[in-house]
């Protein structure tokens, strides 16, 4: 397969941070010309964060980046990269919505000028759609923000495709298919295979890893930063790719919960919430009182949508929330905190009911109740008075958890709360979630950490916004949940 | 002053804003009166309370609007303020008796305004900005119509509460002094102050935390609207009588009180005291600029280079 001596794009020691958070770790990633790779991995495993390196849209702290022969080192963009060859069909779509088809290609590709440039534009992106989606049913002059999402992806792809000046080295398609039907998709795939037939090399990404087991030359797993293993693919099986994918790596398991006992609360406990996603069908969402109950599968499949729902429950028909509840927001900074504030308002927000005395909120107890759970949870500050922006960003969290914590609210809905949150700071708040809830407090816990669901009583798994799996705390494991996130067929 | 106590107090400086409004407001009255060699400070500074205190009731509106976080902002204050005079004289018709029902009245059309604005805000997605300004063109309007042609005067308990003075104070300035303090508690320590702080510095966070959004920023738009309403009846009383562009002045005033006094303007933190200070330091500025026999348009270009000079010093020292 390999046509030259030298690979199309080799990096190796790519170690890149964001923050204390270790994105990839000494990654090493060879793609032969002519070579089609496959990269799969959990949410946050850094597949993306690796593309964009390549890509040059992020500089690497540390690594070497070599093109054919050439080594790239600073000054490494995306316009250097187009110059070698290397595109990308990025997860978020990057089209401009309020031009024409024809005049994003013009804007991706600079050679694309001087007179005439539009009919030059307009030939080039209309031969590349027909070429890759017979019948796409797109017009050059059609403007991306009156296409569907699908034809917007499909004119990406065939923007990225299109050659002018510059011979087409790499192309790296991160989740192509995920906004594209079954045929269409079918259609890229088909023609993958014949352009890296020609010589071009591809970096193909997706969760759907029959695409990947059927398409690629050679297939890397990533987890937690680093590349734990690479294979040709024909050595891969869909259930050797998914224990690669899960179970490699640290084995930072929770200790086993008091099982028998937590797993009767199904039982014995009444019901306190009931709910459908509004974003899909499958099962129901059920919570009995003093359940921690998790919510899992791939990162954006309905997750949010479904708390959001539950927090709103009491406006709306179909959805039963029979106990007050409130938010904890992983996304500190968008949902959570408010910057102006002390520690001790972040706090007391969400306790009025208790702190009003005649139509006044009393100091004294706002700051005693701030006091006591800066005491009870370990946030590290001399002084509850000091700006919520003087904490950490694992001590701001635990304000946000003490806000709901201290409230009236007998439900807790936590949207990924441990996102970007160290290790101790986490192991004290799983003990308190689990107090809490023998205490008789109900925790509904979207989480993108599998580990974190060895702490849930029931787990139910999303898929494309509706409810693919009920699993009991015995079943929720790795393989369960990661099985289900991917496959249409998967125990329900 | 030592270093160290100059850090100290420039840091208190940052934390207090409304300081700044208040400098600028005694170095602006000690220009005036050193001009005159001292005749007239006393009378200059009781006629600034009078007028500073027409701006301070829709300032305040205005700053809890404003604090509502950005794009907010009440526009149609001077429809409000012309309409609601205007009716409070023509049906209180110069009669102490029928008082109460003006008041009413303006009251009345203040709450209907507030709602029709958060109506037009939250039902129909139109920007603050943009709806507010409609409401005003169509509530002066409405007062044109209405108030054509009259000149009625105000009742005279009406134009006594007014103009009345106690030890030379007036009596609507101490008034307004207590609403004042009324409304900084409420922010500090009420439900609802509270409530438009947080959706000031984060509308989503304000609602995941539980905080009823839409009841807040309607109750802020009335309150306004109200205020708004209350000024046209006591601006009335005070000048003998309500006019239709009695409110035009007050448009930019109410905005620029609100930034010079410290309140910022993206939102989520207010400043009362500093309402005062920049409506006195507004009203004593043209006073200033009056003695020193500035024409009118070098009096309107300085008023704006100063006006500006202040926001800078002001907002620089919170960067």
């Amino acid at each position: 397969m390999c046509l030259a001596a030298f690979p199309a794009i080799s990096l190796t020691g790519a170690t890149k941070s964001f923050g204390a958070v270790r994105a990839l770790e000494r990654v090493d990633l060879v793609v032969a010309p002519g070579e089609c790779l496959g990269l799969v991995g959990h949410n946050g495993a850094g597949k993306s964060t690796l593309m964009h390196v390549l890509a040059g849209t992020l500089a690497a702290d540390a690594g070497e980046l070599r093109v054919g022969a050439t080594l790239l080192g600073r000054g490494y963009s995306p316009a250097v990269a187009y110059r070698y060859g290397i595109r990308c069909v990025f997860q978020e779509l990057s089209l401009c919505p309020n031009l024409s088809v024809a005049e994003n290609t013009r804007i991706f590709h600079g050679a694309l000028k001087g007179f005439g440039w539009k009919a030059k534009a307009r030939a080039l992106i209309g031969a590349k759609l027909d070429e890759i989606f017979p019948g796409h049913g797109i017009a050059p002059d059609d403007e991306v923000a009156d296409l569907s999402i699908g034809k917007r992806q499909m004119a990406e792809i065939a923007c990225a495709f299109t050659v002018t000046d510059t011979p087409l080295r790499l192309v790296i398609l991160d989740e192509p298919t995920s906004s594209l039907d079954a045929s269409t998709a079918q259609q890229l795939l088909t023609f993958l295979r014949t352009e890296v037939a020609k010589g071009t090399s591809a970096i193909l990404i997706s969760h759907l890893l029959k695409e990947i087991l059927k398409t690629s030359d050679r297939i890397v797993v990533m987890k937690d930063g680093k590349a734990v293993d690479a294979r040709p693919a024909a050595q891969f099986t869909r259930d050797t790719l998914v224990a690669a994918m899960g179970t490699v790596g640290e084995h930072g398991k929770a200790e086993a919960a008091p099982g028998a006992k937590r797993s009767a609360l199904r039982a014995s406990q009444p019901v306190v919430i009931r709910a459908k996603p509004h974003t899909g069908g499958g099962q129901e969402l059920l919570v009995h009182r003093g359940e921690v109950v998790g919510l899992a599968g791939l990162a954006g499949h309905g997750q949010t949508r479904m708390l959001l729902q539950l927090f709103d429950g009491g406006r709306l028909a179909d959805t039963t929330v029979s106990e007050p509840v409130a938010f904890i927001a992983g996304d500190r900074q968008t949902d959570g905190v408010f910057p102006l504030w002390s520690i001790a308002r972040n706090i007391s927000i969400g306790s009025f009911a208790t702190l009003l005395s005649g139509g006044l909120l009393n100091i004294q107890k706002e700051d005693a109740l701030a006091q006591s759970w800066r005491d009870k949870i370990g946030i590290r500050t001399p002084d509850i008075g000091n700006p919520i922006l003087s904490l950490s960003g694992g001590n701001q969290q635990k304000a946000l958890f003490a806000r709901a914590l201290a409230s009236l609210a007998r439900i807790v809905l936590m949207d990924d709360p441990m996102r970007g949150v160290d290790v101790g700071t986490k192991q004290e708040v799983y003990e308190l979630i689990r107090a809490e809830a023998e205490a008789g407090r109900t925790f509904v816990w979207y989480t993108t950490e599998l580990d974190e669901l060895a702490y849930c009583d029931h787990t139910y798994v999303f898929r494309n916004g509706a409810i693919v799996a009920g699993l009991g705390q015995a079943e929720a494991t790795e393989e369960r949940v990661l099985a289900s996130s991917f496959h249409e067929d998967s125990a329900a | 002053m030592m270093p160290e106590q100059m850090i100290r107090w420039a840091r208190w400086a940052r934390s207090e804003p409304w300081i700044w409004s208040w400098l600028a407001t005694l170095g602006v009255w000690l220009a005036t009166i050193a001009f005159t060699q001292g005749r007239g400070s006393g009378e200059v500074l009781t006629a600034a309370l009078v007028f500073a205190t027409f701006t301070v009731i829709v300032g305040l509106g205005q700053m809890m609007v404003v604090t509502l976080g950005p794009g907010n902002v009440d526009l149609s204050i001077p429809g409000t303020i012309a309409l609601a005079g205007c009716a409070a004289m023509k049906l209180t018709d110069s009669e102490n008796p029928l008082l109460l029902v003006g008041i009413l009245a303006a009251l009345g059309i203040g709450v209907a305004v507030g709602m029709f604005n958060y109506g037009l805000i939250r039902l129909l997605r139109i920007p603050p900005i943009i709806a507010t300004l409609s409401t005003s063109f169509i509530v002066q309007s409405a007062a044109i119509a209405y108030g054509r042609g009259i000149r009625i005067k105000p009742a005279p308990m009406l134009a006594d509460f007014a103009t009345a003075r106690i030890l030379g104070v007036p009596v609507l300035a101490m008034v307004v002094a207590l609403g004042s303090i009324v409304i900084g508690i409420a922010l500090a320590r009420s439900r609802f102050g509270r409530s438009v702080l947080a959706i000031g510095q984060n509308m989503r966070a304000a609602r995941l935390a539980g905080i009823a959004v839409d009841r807040t920023r309607f109750a802020t738009y009335v309150l306004s609207a109200v205020l708004a309403s209350i000024c046209g009846v006591v601006l009335s009383g005070f000048s003998g009588g309500a006019a239709l562009d009695m409110g035009d002045e007050y448009l930019l005033a109410s905005i620029a009180v609100v930034v010079i006094g410290g309140t910022s303007v993206a939102g989520g933190k207010a400043n009362v005291p500093g309402i005062w200070g920049a409506a006195l330091f507004m009203y004593l500025l043209v006073t200033m600029l009056n003695t020193f026999g500035a024409s009118p348009g070098i009096r309107l270009i300085m008023t704006g280079v100063i006006i500006i000079g202040v926001i800078l010093v002001a907002g620089g020292e919170e960067q």
